[in-house]
């Protein structure tokens, strides 16, 4: 039985990283600008997590194959070096793995957001609601009209509450329930939440930020390939999170610009 | 140490039913009323991640008599989105609470702290009786919120606010649903701090003539690590819970921040902060991981030196490393909240401490296989499910790797691969810790032994099992499958589903090997064959009193202990095993330094 199981646990590893390894199953495609830095750092864990789960398991099978059925008059051996030998060669070896990790990764981190974003970057609002997304473009006036939440209406479709009698810069704003980048250009992002916690995930665009409410916040990113992708809510919001997406389409500029047109007719 | 202590822990021995089986002061019957509050709860948690599984492996699938449990959460037998969201927040709750902490800390440390300790039993016994039934009732109150109107939360077990703090308006079961849960969370809080209390002081002041702190067992060593551990993380947990029902019944807004529009309507909140529930809730919730892992790992340590017939490489080593898990658990709770909103520098800052926490993981990990390594292995059930934890234990722990980065989490934050990490490094390694600790101590419990080849037969199943289960979450975590949705309606999700559909049939096969283990428990019970006092040749002091232990543990002999917990394969012994309260004098193999 002992050697069965020994056998199973190496079955199972290996099963394990084949699909890895093989390169089966990857990441979803990468369409942003910073995003190589986050896919390097994901395959250099990859390589050292799955060295340790493939030597801890192999090592794992081996003994308990090689130990469970000993000989009449076995003794007890010691592993060489003992525990002494074990606490320096996880000192050594997983610390050193995990400060590096722990240092590139923060490299990573940090140009995903320890950076501003440019001063010529598109600013885009997004405000999520259960359980749909709004999008909103400053328009030609370059400001976004305040919010006010006492107006936020979806009976009337004021999705932002915005009041454009009253508002100068309310007036060209563009609200959509799409959204819209123009390729190659970096989109500035503030996130507003009307009522609880959301958040705005699009895996190809290697971005991943919750929303707060009552706390607006900004990132920035930069899509370097034209498609359609979906965006998604990973923060549990109530019945319909399931169901909370919408559709980010990358265009090029010339696209980006009719189609910006086009929604502002619509308003 | 003991005398000074004696008299405090000393309680006649009960006559009526009620004291005795009831209100029992007694830690072994307490002990025992957790073992059996723990699964119920797991048969409950078990039955919702199969009706959970069924949903999400085969959308509208009917499932029939479900409209008995909920005529509004499914109508003809098909589960509504709310209804999914509902179960799967009492499948977490449940399973944290009242099985993960339940069964390895407080039903097995109850039963086993105060012998290994050699206590007559615990220094509080009233304490120790309400703590009990505190928790207890928590688990009633929690049952309840099944029957209310609008049915239970469904903010998910980690109930963040505002979704949890607003009330009925975010949607069904955030009204009294969430309060209920909110009361059961404190009074399951109540419970684990009169139990901490007793452990903490049973471990200190109890212990018997000779059994200095070191001469402890890992169990017993484990328990206290995890019982000081429970004293400050559910001390955070339970003022949390109350603030959270002020927010719904005193029209307080802790948790809520102003001008939120929910249908329109503004809410009549203002000031509150979202990010102060997940603080308050992680610094326990981190914690509460290891509060449900380093049991685990003591009862493993326990079952596999008694089967190697060997001490590990290092005793000391391993205590310390369990503390160190301990210290650190407190320092890395911010790696939950990477892209919460938290400053991104916090995120970095709490990188680190999670990235150093694998090094007394690994340690650990490579005592245990440095320590197999020229050994004298046993194989029965409770080995198996204790070689079993370890690779559990490997596997979960590894994929902490990716999940210790900020930047790696911005894939995979609240992706399956989360869900699978989790499930693999506490919940399943735990769970073959409490089903090796069952094996291994039933006959010392009960006074009968259980069925080997049954309890082979539902290991073999149980490990293969839970693999097919867990593993492939992974791969639907990198490919970006978002936890927590009742139906997978993306484009870019519904190629993932064939993967669900074989989980789903993994968990089904693998709930229905379970029933294998419940026969084997109660046929056992009432028919296995009658143990000996010491069936596994073990060397620590619950092995050397009688099987089911007397009323004080001990008898009339309070023992006297004369060697470190762990004396196997000592050269120049009688036999391969010297218990602690054997005389026998031998040169002895202590610890290899």
């Amino acid at each position: 039985m002992a050697k069965l199981l020994a056998v199973t646990i190496i079955v199972i590893a290996i099963a394990s990283a084949v699909p890895i390894v093989l390169h089966i199953w990857p990441l979803p495609a990468d369409i942003s600008a910073h995003g190589h830095l986050i896919d390097e750092q994901y395959a250099d864990t990859m390589w050292e997590a799955g060295i340790s789960f493939l030597a801890s398991q192999i090592l794992l099978a081996i003994f308990i194959w090689k130990y469970a059925t000993p000989a009449p008059n076995a003794t007890i051996k010691r592993f060489p070096g003992g525990a002494a030998a074990l606490v320096i060669a996880a000192f050594v070896l997983v610390g050193t793995e995990v400060l590096a990790l722990g240092v590139f990764g923060a490299k990573a981190w940090g140009q995903a957001y320890f950076s501003p974003p440019s001063a010529d970057a598109l600013p885009v609002q997004v405000q999520a609601g259960q359980f749909a997304f709004y999008f909103r473009y400053p328009g030609p006036d370059g400001k976004f009209g305040p919010i006010h939440a006492n107006l936020i209406s979806e009976a009337n479709a004021n999705f932002y509450g915005l009041d454009t009698t009253n508002d100068q810069d309310s007036k060209d704003d563009i609200v959509t329930a799409e959204m819209a980048i123009p390729v190659n250009r970096e989109i500035h992002l503030l996130m507003h939440s009307k009522d609880l916690g959301h958040s705005f995930y699009v895996p190809e665009l290697r971005v991943h930020q919750d929303f707060v409410p009552g706390l607006d916040l900004s990132i920035h990113f930069t899509a370097t390939k034209t498609g359609k992708y979906e965006i998604v809510c990973t923060q549990l919001c109530g019945l319909g999170h399931y169901n909370m997406k919408a559709y980010l389409e990358v265009k090029s500029p010339e696209d980006y610009d009719a189609w910006l047109k086009q929604q502002a007719a619509l308003q | 140490m003991h005398d000074m202590s004696a008299h405090a822990a000393q309680h006649g021995a009960p006559t009526s039913f009620i004291r005795k089986h009831i209100f029992s002061l007694d830690h072994k019957v307490i002990g025992k009323q957790y073992y059996a509050l723990a699964l119920v709860a797991v048969i409950v948690g078990m039955v919702l991640s199969w009706l959970m599984r069924l949903h999400l492996g085969f959308a509208n699938f009917a499932i029939p008599g479900l409209h008995l449990l909920s005529k509004n959460g499914a109508p003809g037998d098909i589960m509504t989105p709310e209804y999914y969201l509902q179960l799967m927040t009492m499948h977490g709750t449940i399973m944290v609470f009242f099985v993960l902490t339940t069964a390895p800390f407080a039903a097995f440390g109850n039963f086993f702290l105060p012998i290994q300790t050699g206590a007559e039993d615990m220094p509080f016994p009233h304490f120790n009786m309400m703590s009990f039934w505190v928790t207890f009732t928590g688990f009633i109150i929690l049952m309840a919120s099944f029957f209310v109107s609008d049915g239970p939360t469904l903010g998910g077990w980690t109930q963040y606010a505002p979704l949890s703090a607003v009330g009925a308006v975010a949607g069904p079961g955030q009204g009294t649903g969430v309060v209920l849960w909110a009361f059961s969370i404190a009074f399951f809080c109540v419970g684990q701090l009169f139990g901490s209390l007793n452990f903490i002081t049973t471990t200190l002041d109890m212990r018997c003539k000779g059994m200095s702190l070191m001469r402890l067992p890992l169990s017993a060593w484990a328990w206290f690590i995890t019982s000081i551990m429970g004293l400050t993380a559910f001390a955070v947990l339970m003022p949390a819970a109350i603030l959270l029902i002020l927010d719904h019944v005193a029209g307080t807004s802790f948790f809520v921040a102003s001008n939120l529009v929910i249908n329109d309507s503004l809410l009549p909140h203002s000031g509150g902060s979202t990010l102060l529930w997940q603080h308050l809730f992680w610094f326990f919730g981190h914690p509460e991981v290891y509060i449900a892992i380093i049991p685990g790992m003591g009862i493993v340590s326990h079952i596999l030196i008694t089967n190697m017939r060997r001490p590990m490489l290092s005793h000391r080593v391993l205590i310390y490393s369990m503390g160190a898990l301990a210290v650190l658990s407190y320092m890395v709770y911010g790696h939950h909240m990477f892209v919460s909103g938290m400053n991104p520098i916090s995120s970095l800052a709490f990188s680190f401490p999670t990235l150093i926490i694998t090094i007394p993981s690994t340690i650990i990990v490579l005592i245990w296989l440095g320590s197999l390594y020229g050994s004298k292995l046993r194989i029965n059930t409770a080995s198996l499910f204790a070689l079993g934890f370890v690779s559990m234990f490997i596997s979960g722990g590894v994929s902490g790797f990716f999940l210790a980065q900020p930047s790696i989490d911005i894939m995979l934050h609240a992706t399956y691969f989360v869900v699978g990490h989790f499930h693999l490094v506490m919940a399943v390694a735990a769970i073959f810790g409490i089903f090796g600790g069952t094996y291994f101590w039933f006959p010392k419990m009960t006074g009968r032994m259980m069925n080997e080849s049954l309890g082979k037969l539902h290991f073999w199943l149980t490990f293969v099992g839970t693999y097919c289960i867990f593993m492939p979450f992974h791969y639907l975590g990198i490919a970006g499958n978002v936890r927590r949705y009742q139906a997978f309606v993306d484009d870019y999700l519904i190629p993932l589903i064939p993967v669900h559909k074989f989980i789903t049939v993994a968990a089904l096969a693998t709930g229905a090997a379970q029933l294998i283990f419940i026969y084997n428990l109660i046929h056992s019970r009432f028919k296995g064959a009658p143990a000996p006092d010491n069936p596994w040749q073990g060397t620590s002091l619950e092995w050397s009193t009688a099987t089911p232990p007397p009323h004080n543990n001990f008898g009339d002999k309070m023992p006297v202990v004369y060697h470190d917990p762990y004396q196997y394969s000592v050269e120049g012994a009688s036999s391969d095993f010297i218990m602690q309260t054997s005389s026998e004098s031998v040169h002895s193999a202590d610890e290899e330094k």
